[in-house]
C-alpha cells in the first residue's frame, strides 16, 4: 500500500495554475526527491499533500494510520516571541520529554533542548525543524528545501543526518531538492516537475530523459557524472574522463 | 469596599490588564499592532450607533469592531497593502463614527470620555461587563493556546499537525473585539492599544518562554493599571493616559536591562 497518493492533482492560485493534473505515489521506506525550475510548483505540491492548499481538481490519499512529519523551508521566528527549543517541539501538545530528547538526538543536535530558538544557527535550526517532524514517529518525510542557507558542508551534513534516520526509522522521504548532486546520489527516485510531471524514474533514467535535459540544460550533466563516477565502475575509461571534465565545470 | 470609585476603578483596569496581557502577546508576535488600533478606532462608530438606537454601548462597539476585524481578514492581501488598509479603514471609521456622534444632540461632551476613557467614572454594571469579558477572553484564548502559538511560528506546520490557521486567527479577531468594546470605558479607543503592547512588549525581555511572557505582560500591565490611578489621584492627572504612561515607563526600564544583558 502507498503511503501517501496524489491522484490527478491542479491546483490554482487566482488565475495562475500552478500544478496541473500531477499524479505521484511514494512507497514505505523509499527516498523521491522532487527537481524542477523555481516556480514550477514543488512547494505547492508539497502544501497540497500537508493540507495547507486546496486542489481545484484531483485529491490526495493518505494510507490509513499513515503519519507524515513536515520540515518547512526556512522558518522566521520573530524577534518578540520568546521560546525555547523544547518547547517548540513540545507544540502542539501531547509530547512526552524522553520523545523529546530521543528526536533531538536522532537529528544530531542533543544539547539544545534549552536553547533560545531565535539564537540558533541555521544548521541547528533545520536539525531541530527535522526533530519535530520525527517526534510523531513518521512513516514518511516531507522536506522542503531542507537546506536551504546551509554551506555545502553543512547540506552534506545534513543529508547524511537524513539517510541515517531513514535507516533508523524505515522511513520514507519525499523531498524537494536544487542540489542535483545530492539528488542523483541519495535518491531512489527522481521526479521532475514543472508544473506538471515532466518524467520521472530513478535518477539515471530522469538525467537522460530530454525533459529533464530541457529544464537544467547540459551543465547537469556533471550531477549525473558524478553519480555514475561514484556509483558505476563498469563504464570505459574515456568516458570516465569527459564525466570528470563535466563535473568540474 | 466597591462604593470606592478608586476600588472601582483599579479593578476595572486590572480587568482589562488582564485579557489584554495574553491577546497582547499574540499582537505583537503576529505583528498586528496596527490592526489592533484600527479595531478600536472603528469602535467610535459603533459608540454613535449605541447611542443613536439607545443600545448598550458595550454590544454596539463590539459589533462594529469584529465587523471591522472581519472586513480587514477579508480584504487583506487583495490588491491594497496590509497599512494602507488599516489606514483607511481606521481613520474613516473613526471619522465617520465622530460625524455620526454630531447628529445626535446631547451627547457631544460625553464623547471625550470614549475617546480618552473615564475610569473613574465606571460603575458597578460597567464593572461586570469588564470582568466578563476579561474572563471570556483569556477562556478562549487559554483554551486555544497551544494552536494559536502553532499557527503564529509558521502556518504550514499548523496544517500538518491538522490546525487550520484561518480558524485561529478568527479566535484572536472575536477576542480583540471583546477586549476593545470592554476597555473603552477604562483607557478610551486611542490608547486600547497601548494597553495591548506596551506591557507585552516590556515583558519580552524578561521572558523565555510564551507562557512567561503573557504572565508577565499581566502583572505589568496590573501593576501600571494600580501605580497609574495612584498617580493620577496624587498628581490631578488624566487616569487612563496615566496608566499608559506607567506601563511605557515599564518597557523602558526593562528594555534597558536587556540592553545591560547583551552588554555583558
Amino acid at each position: 500500500m502507498s503511503l501517501v497518493q496524489v491522484e490527478d492533482l491542479s491546483v490554482r492560485y487566482g488565475a495562475r495554475t500552478v500544478l496541473s493534473r500531477v499524479s505521484l505515489r511514494v512507497e514505505p521506506g523509499e527516498i523521491v526527491t522532487i527537481v524542477g525550475p523555481n516556480g514550477s510548483g514543488k512547494t505547492s505540491l508539497l502544501r497540497a499533500i500537508i493540507g495547507a492548499v486546496k486542489p481545484v481538481k484531483g485529491r490526495v490519499v493518505q494510507g490509513s494510520g499513515v503519519k507524515i512529519g513536515y520540515v518547512p523551508q526556512k522558518l522566521h521566528i520573530d524577534e518578540t516571541l520568546p521560546i525555547t527549543v523544547s518547547r517548540f517541539l513540545k507544540l502542539p501538545g501531547g509530547v512526552a520529554v524522553a520523545d523529546i530528547d530521543h528526536a533531538l538526538a536522532q537529528s544530531g543536535v542533543p544539547d539544545l533542548a534549552k536553547a533560545q530558538l531565535s539564537q540558533l544557527s541555521g544548521g541547528q535550526f533545520q536539525r531541530v525543524l527535522l526533530a519535530r517532524a520525527l517526534i510523531g514517529k513518521p512513516d514518511l518525510l516531507l522536506l522542503d528545501e531542507a537546506t536551504q542557507g546551509l554551506d555545502q558542508r553543512g547540506s552534506a551534513s545534513f543529508y547524511q543526518q537524513i539517510e541515517t534516520v531513514r535507516q533508523n526509522t524505515g522511513c520514507a522521504v519525499l523531498m524537494i531538492s536544487h542540489e542535483l548532486h545530492v539528488v542523483m546520489s541519495a535518491s531512489d527516485r527522481v521526479i521532475c516537475l514543472n508544473g506538471h510531471v515532466c518524467c520521472e524514474g530513478t535518477p539515471a533514467v530522469v538525467a537522460s530523459a530530454p525533459e529533464y535535459r530541457a529544464l537544467f540544460g547540459s551543465g547537469t550533466g556533471g550531477a549525473l557524472a558524478l553519480y555514475r563516477h561514484e556509483h558505476d565502475h563498469g563504464h570505459d575509461h574515456g568516458d570516465h574522463n569527459h564525466d570528470h571534465t563535466e563535473a568540474a565545470e | 469596599m466597591l462604593d470606592d470609585f478608586m476600588v472601582r476603578a483599579a479593578l476595572a483596569g486590572i480587568g482589562v490588564a488582564f485579557a489584554a496581557a495574553p491577546l497582547g502577546c499574540f499582537v505583537v508576535w503576529r505583528r498586528m499592532a496596527y490592526f489592533g488600533d484600527a479595531t478600536a478606532h472603528a469602535a467610535i462608530l459603533g459608540v454613535a450607533l449605541s447611542l443613536a438606537f439607545s443600545m448598550s454601548i458595550f454590544v454596539g462597539s463590539m459589533a462594529v469592531a469584529l465587523l471591522m476585524a472581519l472586513v480587514v481578514s477579508v480584504l487583506s492581501g487583495r490588491g491594497y497593502a496590509m497599512d494602507t488598509l488599516l489606514g483607511v479603514l481606521a481613520h474613516s471609521a473613526l471619522a465617520f463614527g465622530l460625524v455620526a456622534v454630531s447628529f445626535i444632540s446631547g451627547v457631544r461632551i460625553d464623547l471625550m470620555a470614549y475617546l480618552f476613557g473615564d475610569i473613574l467614572a465606571v460603575s458597578r454594571g460597567d464593572l461586570s461587563v469588564i470582568w466578563g469579558g476579561a474572563v471570556v477572553v483569556v477562556a478562549l484564548i487559554g483554551w486555544r493556546w497551544s494552536a494559536l502559538l502553532t499557527s503564529t511560528l509558521n502556518e504550514d506546520l499548523a496544517y500538518a499537525s491538522g490546525i487550520n490557521p484561518k480558524r485561529e486567527q478568527l479566535v484572536l479577531t472575536i477576542a480583540l473585539a471583546i477586549t476593545v468594546a470592554v476597555a473603552i470605558k477604562v483607557v478610551g479607543v486611542l490608547l486600547i492599544a497601548a494597553m495591548l503592547i506596551i506591557p507585552a512588549a516590556a515583558a519580552r525581555p524578561l521572558s523565555r518562554t510564551p507562557e512567561g511572557m503573557a504572565v508577565a505582560a499581566g502583572l505589568i500591565g496590573m501593576l501600571s493599571a494600580i501605580i497609574g490611578l495612584r498617580a493620577a489621584y496624587v498628581l490631578d492627572t488624566p487616569a487612563g493616559p496615566s496608566i499608559v504612561c506607567v506601563a511605557a515607563t515599564t518597557f523602558l526600564a526593562t528594555s534597558v536591562l536587556r540592553g545591560f544583558r547583551h552588554e555583558r
